[in-house]
């Protein structure tokens, strides 16, 4: 029976995806905190626009990690424990920049406020560099043995996948935040995004489709042919809205792009979960390292349930919060000052 | 150096670490709930202030809790494939539903409240602290679903060596999940009990000690007010820190009734579940019935397959044999009863294969490390005992609304507030460290699932290499140290600063609803 761990690579990839495609921009914006914004008032805008999503936006991390340790625990444990040294950066940067967001603002001193600014900014270049290498080796292949674990030392996963999967997500994440802050701000800011989008726009989607290109001509179907060809044909769109000036388009659009390119990864990745570049026979597929058909049953029903819900709340609060920022909105800094 | 050493150290302070945060992040999450239903039901503004005061420091502490939560969800993989792939079928499931289910409530909606302040209708604005602090609670079941089936693995079947789940019913009413989830969530609440008892204290007393509450000759509080002293002295805040500090108090005594009821059905399991988890918690060599409650001698364990030389020098008769059986007669076994019967059932070495490495066939040692079972176990109950004597007192010195004028009872006040960390830590420490030498701990009481178990040793992943692991310890540690840091003093100046800290509308807007252009969002960041 394959319909369950198919269903369960859906699920995964839908995740990915989501993930990729709701965090790019926040994790984009964490980079754009010193690339991009000029000022104090700039960060805060920027900061304040993901500000009330971005959490929620990372639980979609989590749950593509919970999701596969239940649905698929043989690539969880294989590729997290391969991936080691990448995931402790990956981790770092998410703390880094988790508790940057949240600290930045109560700092006192224009020092420190810079020191968290390189925290969010480092860590979020980090994080999503760490998750496209980590992304693109599970569909390039990793050298396992026949138990599945990582042979050739603390460094056997590094090549030049891995740097193309990085720098894929990276410069994904920057073009799609300068398309969010096209919407979601006002002002300097708004117009330089656009600028800056209508230029560098083709160059930021090329790694992301070089690396799709090539899972696709490695194992692709026809159907995944068809949905590389959707991405090209999306991003393109992208860069003509960016430089018509259509905010609204640019943004749907380079979401378009990821969701077909990445769609087109794995479904040419598939049935393979992560190959083996020692053999084919060690492959992990979605059938021999998929859970039992019981457990993949339960967590269906659970996804039936809580992924539409998610949905919904999620957009509910996209909707609660959908007026633009602009500096004149920024309050002055309230500084705390002891009492006692 | 072992890499199994590494990580097993590593899993423990990342996670003890953790649950510095969660406690907090749980207890103070509906107590800030609560408060601000009281202000929607009374309009006074003392609970607004508490509302936004306590939810400051709450917002302070969450983040952390989040930002180490990540830790552990990919840890399992990273540094315990084994055991992902031994347990993934039936352990995956509760946390893929955590993540699902609560993380997602929590976060999103804990954005909404923050920056939701006058910009959603209030009562919705009221539900979205319900809703993420009711999905911290559920949360915590999710997580003590999947630590509990570890204790005690339920509703599974070996097949091809692995663990597969057969009934999921039987995984989430796990009669140890469901004592240790309500014992668990009290301790939750004994800390946030003790975290608003201790800071109001300090509030109330620092009031006396600048002469602005006095005491009438009754020993009555005289309200007073101080303007000249800055925003926040004013006669608002006498009520906010008195009724903080009773609200406090009396979470903290609750919640220890909770855990100590709650404990006690945990301990009954206990001795049928894990009995040499039990017996080197009472360091109890030789069958009995009474509590140690106190003994010395060499408490090693671990490495020696009797401990004879335990002596105890304090016992209450029959008390523990009440732990285990509700009686005072029945005979409990020990250590010395018990290690022949784990030899026989579970073997006296680690089989001959490549997984456990260099431990392949070496002599299993089942007790574990006594010392820390036996202490971990009475400082969890003194600690968590000497916080609900601390709020009693504290409420009886209160009664007649203010605090002494003592600066080393306020400093004790202060102090407490580490009574309950310290005894959820060495809980953790001691159900964590009593079920070794097994991660997955087998279990007695169902034939066939007595098969399900799994030695720490085995666990560990088999590709990782120690250096690798000590650079992840090295570098979590220094980072987690120095954000401790940064945490206690940002919580320190926010409860320097009082309530105006956490009210910068009540210092720009005077309190007001928002002007048009200000309601964008409330600019959190
Ligand atoms: C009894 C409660 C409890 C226990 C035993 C644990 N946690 Fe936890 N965890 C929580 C209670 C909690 C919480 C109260 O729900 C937190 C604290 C702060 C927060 O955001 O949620 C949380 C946060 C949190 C997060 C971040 C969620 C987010 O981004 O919103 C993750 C990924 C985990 N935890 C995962 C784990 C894992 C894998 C654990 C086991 C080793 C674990 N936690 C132990
Ligand atoms: C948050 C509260 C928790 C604390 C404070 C805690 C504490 C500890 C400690 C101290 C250890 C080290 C034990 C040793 O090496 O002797 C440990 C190990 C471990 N714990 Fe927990 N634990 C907690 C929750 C959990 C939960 C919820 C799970 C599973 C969902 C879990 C799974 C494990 C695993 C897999 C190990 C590693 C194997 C081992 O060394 O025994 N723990 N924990
Ligand atoms: C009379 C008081 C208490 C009794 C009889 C008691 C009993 C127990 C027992 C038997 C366990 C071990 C369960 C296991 O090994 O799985 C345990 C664990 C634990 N205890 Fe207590 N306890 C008491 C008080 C407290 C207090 C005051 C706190 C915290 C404020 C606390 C927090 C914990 C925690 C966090 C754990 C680990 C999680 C768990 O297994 O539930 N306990 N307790």
């Amino acid at each position: 029976m394959d319909f369950l761990p198919t269903l369960w690579f859906i699920i995964i990839a839908v995740l990915w995806i989501g993930y990729l495609f709701l965090e790019g921009f926040d994790l984009g914006v964490g980079m754009l905190m010193k690339v991009f914004a000029r000022g104090e008032s700039q960060r805060r805008v920027l900061l304040n626009t993901v500000g009330p999503v971005w959490d929620g936006n990372e639980v979609w991390l989590l749950t593509a990690g919970g999701a596969t340790f239940a649905a698929f625990p043989y690539w969880y444990a294989s590729l997290f424990s391969a991936l080691y040294l990448p995931l402790v950066l990956v981790l770092l940067g998410l703390i880094f920049r988790a508790v940057a967001f949240e600290y930045r603002g109560k700092a006192h001193r224009a020092s420190t406020r810079d020191a968290w600014d390189w925290a969010i900014a480092l860590g979020s270049f980090t994080a999503a560099f760490g998750v496209g290498a980590m992304l693109a080796l599970t569909t390039t292949g990793l050298p396992l043995n026949a138990n599945g674990d990582r042979v050739g030392g603390a460094f056997a996963w590094f090549n030049g996948y891995a740097l193309l999967g990085g720098a894929a997500v990276v410069m994904f994440c920057l073009a799609h935040a300068l398309a969010f802050v096209g919407l979601k701000t006002d002002g300097d800011l708004r117009r330089r995004a656009g600028r800056a989008l209508s230029r560098w726009l083709p160059l930021a989607l090329l790694p992301l489709a070089a690396w799709a290109a090539a899972v696709v001509m490695g194992g692709g179907k026809a159907w995944t042919w068809a949905l590389l060809a959707a991405a090209a044909t999306a991003g393109a769109g992208a860069w003509r809205s960016a430089r018509a000036g259509r905010e609204g388009w640019t943004f749907v659009l380079s979401g378009l792009f990821l969701l077909a390119g990445a769609s087109a990864i794995f479904g040419a990745a598939y049935p393979n979960v992560l190959p083996s570049t020692l053999g084919a026979e060690f492959n992990l597929t979605v059938l021999n390292a998929s859970s039992s058909p019981y457990t993949l049953r339960l967590m269906s029903f659970v996804a039936a349930f809580g992924v539409p819900l998610v949905l919904a709340y999620q957009a509910w609060t996209y909707w609660v919060f959908r007026r633009r920022l602009s500096e004149t909105h920024i309050p002055a800094p309230h500084p705390v000052s002891p009492i006692v | 150096m072992d890499p199994l050493e590494i990580a097993r150290w590593q899993f423990g302070i990342t996670t003890v670490y953790h649950f510095l945060m969660v406690p907090l992040t749980i207890g103070l999450g509906l107590l800030v709930a609560v408060l601000q239903t009281a202000w929607h039901r009374t309009g006074k503004p003392e609970y607004l202030r508490m509302t936004k005061f306590w939810g400051k420091l709450f917002l302070i502490n969450f983040i952390m809790g989040v930002a180490t939560g990540i830790v552990q969800e990919f840890q399992f993989g990273m540094a315990w494939s084994e055991y992902s792939r031994f347990v993934g079928d039936v352990f995956g499931a509760p946390l893929a539903m955590e993540a699902l289910l609560a993380f997602f409530v929590e976060s999103t909606f804990l954005g909404l409240w923050i920056f939701g302040w006058d910009r959603l209708p209030k009562a919705v604005h009221l539900g979205c602290i319900w809703a993420a602090s009711l999905a911290t609670i559920l949360s915590a079941y999710f997580i003590l679903v999947a630590n509990s089936w570890m204790q005690h693995p339920v509703g599974v079947e070996l097949v091809d060596g692995r663990a597969v789940m057969t009934d999921a019913w039987a995984v989430f009413t796990n009669n140890t999940a469901l004592v240790t989830f309500p014992h668990t969530v009290f301790g939750a609440f004994s800390v946030a009990g003790a975290f608003l008892l201790g800071i109001s204290w300090y509030h109330l007393y620092r009031r006396r000690a600048s002469g602005i509450d006095a005491v009438d000759p009754a020993g009555r509080v005289v309200v007073g007010e101080a303007p000249a002293l800055g925003a926040g002295r004013d006669q608002t805040d006498h009520a906010v820190w008195l009724k903080s500090l009773r609200l406090g108090a009396a979470v903290a005594m609750v919640s220890f009734a909770g855990v100590a009821l709650t404990g006690h059905t945990q301990a009954q399991l206990m001795f049928e579940q894990q009995p040499l988890k039990m017996a080197a918690a009472e360091a109890a060599c030789h069958d009995g019935t009474g509590f140690s409650v106190l003994a010395v001698g060499n408490l090693g364990g671990g490495g020696r397959t009797t401990c004879d030389d335990v002596v105890g020098v304090y016992e209450i008769p029959g008390l523990l044999s009440f732990l285990a059986n509700n009686d005072f007669t029945t005979e409990v076994r020990g250590v010395n009863t018990l290690l022949p019967e784990y030899q026989e059932k579970y073997g006296t070495h680690l089989p001959d294969d490549a997984l456990y490495g260099e431990r392949a066939g070496q002599e299993i040692d089942y007790l574990p490390l006594m010392e820390v079972t036996y202490w971990g176990f009475r400082l969890m109950i003194t600690f968590g005992g000497l916080a609900a004597f601390a709020a009693l007192v504290a409420l009886w010195l209160t009664r007649r609304g203010t605090v002494p004028d003592n600066k080393w009872v306020s400093r004790l006040a202060v102090l407490g507030i580490l009574a309950p960390f310290a005894a959820n830590s060495a809980g953790w420490i001691f159900t964590e460290m009593g079920r070794q030498p097994f991660v997955v701990v087998p279990n007695p009481t169902f034939e066939g699932i007595d098969q399900v178990f799994m030695y720490t040793a085995a666990a560990v992943s088999p590709g990782v290499s120690a250096g690798e692991m000590v650079f992840s310890l090295a570098a979590l540690c220094l980072v987690y140290g120095a954000l401790l840091v940064v945490e206690v003093r940002l919580l320190t100046r926010y409860v320097r600063g009082g309530v105006p800290s956490a009210m910068p509308e009540a210092a720009t807007r005077g309190g007001g609803p928002a002007g048009d252009d200000g309601d964008v969002l409330a600019f959190a960041y």
